[in-house]
């Protein structure tokens, strides 16, 4: 069932503190926080889907680039040996601990893939004055991938393991090592672009019909 | 009446797309009518679920700083380090740095993580009116660090699939990288499911007048 909209569309709670209050109208590049607990409700970003497009794009090719060539080698008295992302958990599947194997795939393959995929789905859908349905659906579920996606974390640990390994061995950073670091900052510089408020205040509502007009906001509006 | 929040008007915030609507007088589950979540005024059993994984966390912690995480196969013999021994073996004049990343994201971050959500969970539970800045700051500060506690795992998991050069040399994943692995998950599925929202809640219904 349905709850019903208020009237007044710029009312919203504080996620953090759940302090109602009235959203102002932002400029692009201007942000508003909760007065009570600081939190930031709202940054209004500049040309925000263009630079999304561009940047979700971007990381979509360095995504594929970085899980086609190794990101790892060695070379230890005359013999050699070399990983890719995939290698190194598809390694651990057969050896160690699948679960931990599952998520080593989770972590660093598959959530990125869903990250970046949705992020461009949903800036390409958003690109209409009323964007669909399943923009809504992607959107709902992206912050999901987002907490999921650890570039970053592995990129760290592989660097970590590069240096161990260089007492025992040669090491050879591969070109994944040099794409990985780039989409690092460009994952970092597409969450940083997109403005989900803007794209959530235009979409297509679940409940059919509900799509505020304005007697439908007085109606809302007397019940108060 | 001063009605400081949301909840206290009757208005439900969605957590998915911040729409505020309000639930209908007919019993029934609520739906957030712009992006279709299932809403409520606070995270349902918040606390309860919360515990329970922080609980099983720190369960699993014990094994995952006991239990090996890499066994290193020579052709003299194998040798099996803990977390904390990896830490060790890499401290030296030039991979300190290194060493002290390890100890902080695979020691320090969850073992804090841990110490925290279980203040925090104390202190909602006796509906604490102190501090509440500091504490949702510690909240998201928590949110924010947790995912690199995950470093050792990629650590282990890389090494082991580099060094695999028999019958030189090899190195294999141990029993204690699962449970870490679980810690690492468990602590984060912990802080979804806390609600910052119930820090303030004992001063929102104190200001309003419930308290």
């Amino acid at each position: 069932m349905y709850n019903e909209p208020l009237s007044d569309p710029s009312l919203i709670g504080c996620p953090h503190c759940d302090l109602l209050q009235r959203l102002p109208q932002l400029p692009p590049g201007a942000s508003a926080r909760c007065p009570r607990c600081n939190e930031e409700l709202w940054r209004h970003k500049q040309d925000a889907l263009n630079r999304t497009v561009a940047l979700s794009l971007g990381a979509a090719i360095l995504y594929l680039v970085a899980n086609s060539v190794p990101m790892l080698g060695l070379t230890i008295v005359g013999r050699s040996a070399s990983t890719t992302v995939i290698g190194g958990a598809e390694h651990l599947w057969q050896e160690g601990p699948r679960l931990v194997a599952a998520l080593v795939m989770l972590t660093a393959v598959i959530a990125p893939a869903l990250q970046i995929g949705f992020m461009l789905a949903i800036a390409f859908g958003a690109h209409q004055e009323r964007p669909r349905r399943w923009v809504g659906i992607l959107l709902r579920f992206y912050p999901t991938t987002r907490v999921w996606s650890m570039i970053e974390v592995m990129m760290l640990g592989v660097l970590v393991a590069l240096v161990k390994i260089a007492d025992y061995a040669t090491v050879i950073p591969g070109l994944a090592l040099f794409v990985l670091g780039a989409l690092i900052f460009l994952l970092a510089a597409m969450q940083a672009n997109f403005d989900a408020r803007d794209v959530w205040n235009r979409i297509e509502w679940a409940r059919d019909g509900t799509h505020l007009s304005s007697e439908n906001a007085q109606m809302v509006g007397q019940e108060n | 009446m001063a009605a400081p929040t949301a909840m206290h008007q009757g208005m439900q915030s969605c957590g998915v797309c911040g729409l505020l609507s309000r639930p209908s007088l007919e019993p029934g589950v609520r739906r957030c009518p712009r992006c279709d979540e299932i809403l409520s005024f606070r995270k349902p059993n918040s606390i309860q679920r919360t515990w329970a994984f922080l609980l099983a966390a720190a369960v699993c912690y014990v094994p995952a700083n006991v239990l090996p995480v890499l066994t290193t196969t020579t052709a003299t013999g194998s040798e099996s380090d803990t977390i904390m021994q990896g830490v060790v073996l890499l401290w030296s004049p030039s991979g300190w740095p290194l060493s002290i990343i390890v100890l902080v994201a695979s020691i320090l971050i969850p073992s804090a993580k841990i110490i925290a959500l279980a203040y925090l969970l104390v202190s909602v539970q006796r509906n604490s009116l102190a501090n509440n800045e500091r504490r949702l700051r510690l909240y998201r500060t928590v949110e924010f660090i947790g995912r690199w506690s995950m470093v050792d795992v990629f650590v282990d998991t890389f090494t082991a699939a580099l060094i695999q050069l028999q019958p030189l040399m090899s190195v294999e994943p141990g029993p204690g990288l699962f449970f870490f692995a679980a810690v690492v998950v468990l602590t984060m599925l912990a802080v979804e499911s806390f609600d910052p929202r119930l820090i303030w809640d004992a001063t929102s219904a104190q200001e309003v007048g419930y308290g």
